[in-house]
């Protein structure tokens, strides 16, 4: 059977199956070979960001204007109806109207998937405040399966701020699905919530938990780093003591697997040396380039444009 | 002493008798299943000697009578409670609350940035999940969970 995702909103990366996963994934290898098609062809697409993002809207933006489509909206709430109070629901409706497809950040926890109740058309949340980021986990499997060949039975080491990090945690959901085993390396406060675990055991997969990155580097097919805030310790003696444990240095990659590729949602402080840009495993910006990729296909994907 | 009990718990001629409730949580059942509005007599006891739990609360609700999702409402506040159906003062159904799947619109997201928190007028909605044997319940909307002892009902 085809699959189709024509007016399917993307709120959570679990709103879509493992096989609808691999269809847009399909779709933005595609774009990937050939990433200027109008199938827009003048659609007005809104891009909502009621809080400043470089990257997702940016990376939006292209994908949008790659794809032959105009866009609307705003990158920040200042001088909007927002700020005289006008409520989520009456933004969102009015939106709905004038778009096809609405592209919304948000910080309110939630707002995603209330919009996409009130909402005609169909909504694509770039991020809804600590909850949900699918399209920057699409992008993620996209560089995992371009990077590996194929999303199964890999190793994955997720490193740093496993508690907060919502990219981890949709990775983590969407990697369940594919038999990974996961190792988790994170300072002892900042470990994977019990909940996202969940996943794992539901999906009676292996997981291991260490607080070290250097033993796990050998036999990973994928490092997944993340930033390690100094704000997240209420102590700041306790960060002081970790904070070099979570970066990741060239000379520390001698031992890792030829098909090991590093991986960061960015922006990028210093949990990434910068001696290892040059290693070829450093795959961090073109994982930022696979989002415009990835972002055409869903586009095309819920517009029944593919 | 045998017919004063008696007569507590079938006083109404047709209704329902929801009886073992703990007994500092009859008004929040009360409110739960909308009783606060009836326009038929409700009866309510508090601090009613128990046998089994020492004291409990009960609701009568003359002429009134639910369907189990309702029923089912009052399960996360009151798990012993038992419903008793009577018509004609004769008991004619009694049944156990099981708590449901979903939980709408009376228990409030204990994640202060949840849209249902930050915007007016939003039901809440939840999924029942259980964690390492652990009640708790998924937000729709925010996807936070709300364990059990942070449950604060509408």
């Amino acid at each position: 059977m085809s699959i189709s995702l024509k007016n399917r909103s993307l709120i959570s990366i679990s709103d879509y199956s493992p096989e609808e996963i691999c269809h847009v994934l399909d779709i933005a290898e595609d774009f990937e070979r050939n990433p200027h098609q109008n199938l827009l062809n003048g659609r007005i697409i809104a891009s909502l960001f009621f809080e400043p993002s470089t990257r997702t809207r940016l990376s939006f933006e292209t994908a949008i204007q790659l794809l032959g489509g105009n866009v609307i909206g705003f990158s920040s709430t200042s001088g909007t109806s927002i700020q005289k109070g006008e409520s989520l629901a009456d933004t969102i409706t009015m939106v709905a109207s004038y778009a096809d497809l609405i592209v919304m950040r948000n910080p309110i926890d939630g707002s995603a998937r209330f919009a996409s109740e009130v909402s005609k058309v169909p909504i694509i949340n770039a991020g809804d405040g600590s909850n949900q980021h699918p399209t920057q986990c699409m992008l993620d499997l996209y560089s995992i399966r371009k990077t590996q060949g194929t999303l199964e039975n890999l190793e994955i080491t997720l490193v740093g701020d496993l508690k907060y990090g919502r990219t981890v945690h949709s990775l983590v959901e969407a990697m369940s699905h594919f038999n990974a085993k996961f190792n988790l390396v994170s300072p002892i406060e900042l470990k994977l919530p019990r909940t996202v675990k969940q996943h794992i055991k539901d999906a009676h997969l292996e997981y291991e938990q260490f607080t070290e990155l250097e033993e796990v580097i050998p036999h990973s097919d994928i490092i997944y780093m993340t930033r390690v805030q100094r704000e997240r310790f209420p102590d700041p003696l306790e960060y002081e003591k970790v904070k070099n444990s979570y970066v990741l240095r060239n000379a520390m990659l001698a031992n890792a697997k030829p098909n090991c590729r590093i991986l960061h949602p960015l922006p990028r402080v210093n949990e990434i040396h910068v001696d290892v840009d040059a290693n070829p495993k450093a795959y961090y910006f073109q994982q930022a380039q696979n989002g415009v990729y990835a972002r055409q296909a869903l586009i095309a994907a819920i517009l029944g444009l593919k | 002493m045998e017919k004063r009990k008696e007569l507590i718990v079938s006083a109404i001629e047709n209704g329902t008798v929801i009886d073992h409730i703990p007994a500092d949580k009859v008004y929040q059942v009360v409110k739960i299943l909308g009783l606060d509005k009836a326009t038929h007599p409700v009866y309510l006891g508090i601090n009613v000697e128990s046998k089994k739990y020492g004291t409990k609360g009960f609701i009568k609700a003359s002429d009134k009578f639910f369907a189990p999702e309702d029923v089912n409402k009052i399960a996360l506040v009151a798990p012993t409670a038992s419903i008793i159906e009577i018509k004609g003062f004769e008991v004619v159904n009694k049944m156990t609350v099981q708590i449901p799947e979903k939980i709408e619109k009376i228990v409030k997201c204990f994640n202060p940035n949840c849209v249902t928190n930050k915007e007016h007028d939003i039901p809440t909605k939840f999924r029942v999940k259980y964690v390492d044997g652990k009640l708790r319940l998924v937000c729709h909307y925010c996807e936070k969970y709300t364990s059990e002892e942070n449950i604060e009902f509408i």
